[in-house]
């Protein structure tokens, strides 16, 4: 049962498109779908290594800005003089480069920032969010700063014999969210279920211990942060190909705020966690736009992160998971609680 | 040169305000170990606060300070009370998502009540300004300045001159052994956190109208005030107060001659540099408060 359930998960969430028409609500599985895809990379950080990143929006926001820029091609002119031309290229390579780029810059942000923890750590990652934020912002020539980019392609499905079909429809974008986040889903379930996974939760639990058997922290932390990003740099190419349109408020707090919600409120440190917290949050704004404003959603939002905190720390997959007695042999370790 | 002196001037009037964010957040995180992401939403309260007593009930100017600072107070006594006590030994990140909570309700309920359009106070300085040499400034600023010092020179004196501080600063050294001294901690860390989030309020309330009041004035205000407290090293009130001066003078001076857009910027890279280079910040004579 337990090895059938993502199966099950995956086919209900395949036929959603057969049977759901109405656009809107469609629309919303698509963007829900691709920030569960950016929830579940926070996930390997959060849930599995312990690290609270709240800078992770910077690498959806990078890999949204290289996918579109990719795609769209820029002409700027750097200091000195320099020239830099580029001409538009396909799509897939976009998506390709974002996920490259998004993985360098989380390697370049592990390298700095796994230097503190705790508290240190996350102001460190939000600085960073903000700075690329401020760029993206400012740097008009290459970003367009608040106008915009606008008209970036969509994904293009290569088909032997029929030529090239652009996936402009919601349900073609709906499908290939689904297919990426399959990938992302087997990717991080492969990885947190290896010696790697093990050594991250590991040194979640006790550092100095882990240290102490043996355990290259800052080599695990770092391959953490790398998977992490390159997989919210893939969520942030979907985003920027589905709504075609993308501005610096891509790098808003919020989002990863969002993220976070989602982890901690669906469980964080399971597999299931990011998608459960993930579903839950993506159709609250659904529900609530009919009664409430957006301020009124987002005190909502608060009030509901502030409450999950005090009611179910441990989020909701653990708790399902007490209630039936299901308890994995190599998850319930991962859970057992750090010496106090 | 005239400009540069208008820079300075500028820097001396947000850095007595930065000051006091700074020297609130870094007794709270000192004292508490409580990242408190509120903190921005306090310095927006207490500019809202001064908008509504002096502007729309028309209270006088100097008494909706007090009563915005005061207010202040009570918030962030009631946010300790109902937030932060019931989460005592929980780690830094757990309450970190609380606090992170209620920044989004303070932001967005003020955003709910007050709409986007930003608001400017009345002040009884009317447009006249003081010259000094070839700079000109405004005596609101003056008056900004100088109340900022002033609210400087009390926190200090009362976290070194009165037993409440000297209880604070037992706490921040060994949280046990002062409990075990007779220090009742429950009331420190609410003592704490009602005078931090006052300094917030107040920095808020003054710097408001010089400026314009909006929702989202206190978006970053959290993260330069964290910015201030890595910058002067934890707990340190003078590490604090230069912390403060020497994020105004890199923004002022970085808007004035690099470019306006990156003005934001400076905080999060003196967050970075330092963290990077000298994590005990600049000023920490080890861990100690006063």
């Amino acid at each position: 049962m337990r090895r059938l359930l993502p199966l099950l998960a995956v086919l209900a969430f395949a036929s959603i498109p057969l049977w759901l028409k109405d656009p809107y609500l469609l629309n919303a599985c698509v963007t829900t779908g691709i920030f569960i895809i950016a929830a579940m990379s926070l996930n390997l950080l959060l849930g599995y290594t312990g690290q609270l990143s709240l800078g992770h929006v910077a690498f959806f926001g990078i890999g949204a800005y290289v996918s579109a820029l990719t795609s769209l091609g820029f002409d700027i002119e750097l200091f000195g003089g320099i020239r830099v031309v580029h001409e538009p290229w396909p799509v897939w390579i976009g998506f390709v480069l974002a996920v490259i780029i998004a993985g360098i810059c989380g390697y370049l942000v592990g390298k700095l920032s796994f230097r503190v923890r705790g508290a240190y750590f996350v102001i460190v990652t939000i600085s960073f969010a903000e700075v690329v934020r401020l760029v993206a912002l400012n740097w008009v020539e290459l970003t367009q700063g608040p106008l915009a980019l606008t008209s970036i392609p969509p994904f293009t499905l290569g088909l032997p014999g029929l030529g090239y079909l652009d996936l402009y429809g919601k349900a073609a974008n709906f499908y290939l969210v689904l297919a990426i986040g399959v990938v992302c889903y087997v990717i991080i379930s492969r990885l947190t279920r290896s010696r790697v996974g093990r050594a991250m939760v590991a040194l979640k639990e006790n550092e100095s211990l882990a240290v102490s058997v043996g355990i290259d922290v800052t080599r695990y932390l770092i391959l953490a942060a790398v998977t992490s990003a390159a997989i919210a740099g893939a969520a942030g190419s979907l985003y920027a190909h589905y709504l075609r349109i993308i501005d610096p408020d891509v790098f808003m707090f919020l989002y990863t705020v969002t993220m976070v919600i989602m982890v901690i409120t669906g469980g964080k440190g399971t597999l299931a966690g990011p998608i459960v917290g993930g579903l839950i949050f993506g159709f609250i704004p659904v529900v609530a736009r009919s009664f409430a404003s957006p301020e009124s959603q987002w005190i909502l939002y608060g009030a509901l992160m502030i409450l999950i905190v005090f009611v179910l720390p441990q989020g909701i997959v653990p708790a399902i998971e007490r209630w039936f007695g299901v308890v994995d042999e190599n998850e319930g370790r991962a859970k057992l609680e750090p010496a106090k | 040169m005239n400009e540069f002196l208008q820079h300075i001037v500028n820097m001396l009037i947000l850095g007595g305000t930065y000051a006091l964010l700074g020297i609130g957040l870094t007794l709270i995180f000192g004292i508490m170990r409580v990242v408190n992401f509120a903190h921005g939403e306090l310095y927006t309260f207490g500019a809202y606060f001064v908008y509504l007593v002096s502007t729309v009930i028309g209270v006088n100017f100097f008494l909706s300070l007090i009563i915005a600072v005061a207010f202040g107070c009570i918030l962030g006594a009631a946010i300790e009370f109902f937030l932060l006590r019931p989460m005592r030994g929980a780690d830094i990140d757990t309450t970190m998502l609380v606090m992170i909570g209620a920044m989004i309700v303070m932001q967005n309920t003020e955003q709910f009540v007050w709409g986007g359009v930003a608001k400017s106070v009345l002040t009884p300085f009317g447009e006249s300004t003081l010259a000094l040499g070839p700079v000109s400034v405004s005596w609101l600023r003056v008056f900004v300045f100088f109340s900022a010092l002033a609210l400087i020179a009390g926190s200090y004196l009362l976290i070194n001159r009165t037993k409440i501080g000297k209880a604070m600063r037992a706490t921040f050294q060994d949280r046990d052994t002062a409990s075990l001294m007779g220090v009742n901690i429950q009331v420190i860390y609410m003592a704490t956190f009602a005078i931090g989030s006052s300094l917030a309020a107040a920095a808020g309330a003054l710097l408001g109208p010089v400026y314009v009041i909006s929702p989202h004035m206190g978006d970053i205000a959290s993260l330069k005030a964290f910015a201030i407290v890595i910058l002067g090293g934890l707990g340190s009130i003078g590490g604090a107060t230069i912390g403060g001066f020497i994020l105004a003078f890199a923004e002022e001076v970085g808007a004035g001659y690099i470019s306006s857009g990156y003005r934001d910027a400076m905080g999060f890279l003196i967050i970075i540099l330092v963290l990077m280079f000298k994590p005990t910040g600049l000023f920490a004579r080890s861990e100690r408060i006063g």
